[in-house]
């Protein structure tokens, strides 16, 4: 067991331990995610990298019950919106996947989740758990 | 000084699925459909809207009939391509650069929830790819926002499904009951799978000519295109139909849908209170509520009195979707934005039979979809 590979990020640059990683416009002083070269909202490239809050509240939230084009993990599963207090909503995963046991501005906190990816590996991704 | 723009033909392929039928046989159905409705078979320049269809689709369908030779564009902006389509033919004719200018939509649409190169693989694979779920989010916003209900949701549905049984170019002309919608099985709360409209494949065809142009339609039958607007999103909107990773906090930028709605209704110099029909994007139940909201036909906040109070029945102040919508018909989304001008043109020449709206004089057909792409079409007689 000892050879096996750490699962990758599904995609790189998007969190790391730490939390998400996004993107602050020194230009315009607004957060984005994922991060970019570039401002999403006025163009700047005086744009820093910067992880955002580990904890947030929800916003919005259901649950996917079929599995979307291109997704090979298990359903149904959580999906909404955080909001965090760098001032940006971020669509998530969300680790309850009954939308009854979820309500509109309960604390929520980052994880990383391990998925079955397309070709057959495992990858991680982000998501948000309910934090009481 | 611009020229005014009629809608002097108008044709379609039903909606449905027809394994058999080439998207290009589509598309040959509803021109030739359009050309005759028109009484006239020449045209200066063609636009033809489609998502899915390829590289020179619409150059396809017009060489299956020898009709090349002429300028022929093919528009892709999602769900409004047939919009957009109309929106650049129209500004041709309102400049003077042609009389008459051909305007088509196709679309054979894959199985299931539409898969779109439009996300990228990773967020397929996270399962952030999930366009119903988007559609869920916005609906639960408006059922806290908007005092809509479950029931508010089951309610479109009856209603549309009730006037698709009256249009025989519709795929679903069966009526269902609101017990049904809700017991059709959950696909992302609060949207149950009988509140999403299906993809599928058909096709539109619509001829403008100038005002005062010779040949075409007799002037009974002739409808004035007063507006075709096209707007993108501002961004900021994490819920927005460009269906963004996220967004910012506080009060959102006015949706596409909106900017687009304001610019139609400056450019047809009409007010929301005028129209007598509308055709709304309906992909699923809440879109359409919504759509109420932002289009500015109904104030913010009163969409779920709207829908419990029956404004927008055929017996109500004013019908929506009186084809049935896309939850009867099923959407393919190049020929979509010009079926809802297929059926306006029908309201006012007031040969749209037991679907007819009485009196009809000021229709306004809606879009809104990836991109986002947000169109609204005004159309007087």
């Amino acid at each position: 067991m000892g050879a096996e590979r750490q699962p990758a990020p599904v995609r790189a640059d998007l969190f790391s331990g730490d939390g998400l990683v996004g993107g602050r416009c020194h230009a315009c002083d607004r957060h984005h995610f994922p991060a970019g070269a570039l401002c999403p909202y006025c163009g700047a490239d005086q744009v820093e990298r910067v992880t955002l809050s580990r904890t947030g509240t929800l916003w919005a939230w259901t649950a996917v019950t079929a599995a979307p084009p291109g997704y090979r993990g298990s359903v149904p599963y959580g999906f909404g919106v955080v909001e965090l207090r760098e001032g940006i909503r971020v669509v998530t995963r969300l680790t309850e996947p009954d939308p009854a046991r979820l309500s509109h501005g309960e604390p929520v906190r980052f994880e990383i989740t391990t998925l079955p990816a397309d070709d057959g590996t495992t990858v991680t991704t982000y998501a948000f758990a309910p934090a009481p | 000084m611009t020229r005014d723009v009629m809608v002097t033909g108008v044709g379609l392929h039903p909606f449905g699925r027809f394994p058999d039928a080439t998207v290009t046989d589509l598309g040959v159905a509803a021109v030739r459909a359009a050309l005759r409705d028109a009484d006239d078979p020449s045209f200066d320049a063609a636009f033809c809207g489609t998502a899915y269809a390829g590289v020179a689709a619409g150059h396809k369908v017009l060489a299956a009939i020898g009709l090349t030779g002429v300028p022929i564009i093919d528009v892709e902006a999602g769900c409004a391509s047939g919009a957009a389509a109309l929106m650049l033919a129209a500004g041709t004719i309102r400049s003077g650069q042609h009389d008459t200018v051909l305007v088509f939509g196709i679309e054979k649409m894959p199985r299931g929830i539409i898969r779109s190169s439009f996300f990228e693989p990773w967020r397929e694979e996270a399962g952030l790819a999930a366009t119903p779920a988007y559609f869920a989010l916005r609906a639960q916003r408006l059922m806290r926002e908007s005092g809509v209900t479950k029931d508010d949701l089951a309610r479109v549905v009856v209603k549309n499904r009730r006037h698709g049984v009256h249009n025989p170019d519709a795929m679903f002309r069966k009526e269902v009951t609101a017990e049904e919608v809700l017991a059709s099985r959950v696909v992302c709360e609060p949207l149950h799978l009988w509140m999403l409209c299906s993809p599928n494949e058909g096709a539109t065809a619509v001829v403008l000519r100038a005002a005062g142009a010779p040949g075409g339609t007799s002037s009974a039958d002739a409808v004035r295109l007063r507006a075709a607007a096209l707007r993108s999103h501002l961004p900021g909107s994490v819920l927005d139909e460009g269906t963004p990773l996220s967004g910012l906090t506080g009060a959102d930028p006015p949706p596409a849908t909106t900017l687009s709605a304001r610019d139609a209704f400056e450019e047809a110099a009409v007010d929301p209170r005028d129209v007598d029909v509308a055709e709304v994007q309906d992909t699923d139940a809440a879109r359409e509520l919504l759509s109420y909201e932002e289009l500015g036909l109904c104030p913010q906040g009163d969409a779920g009195s709207w829908a419990t109070d029956g404004v927008t029945t055929m017996a109500g102040r004013l019908p929506v979707n009186p084809s049935g919508g896309l939850l009867s018909k099923g959407e393919p989304l190049g020929a979509s934005a010009l079926g809802q001008v297929h059926e306006l043109v029908a309201q006012l020449r007031g040969g749209a039979g037991p679907r007819q709206v009485d009196g009809a004089r000021v229709a306004l057909a809606h879009t809104v979809g990836r991109g986002a792409n947000a169109s609204v079409v005004i159309l007087s007689r």
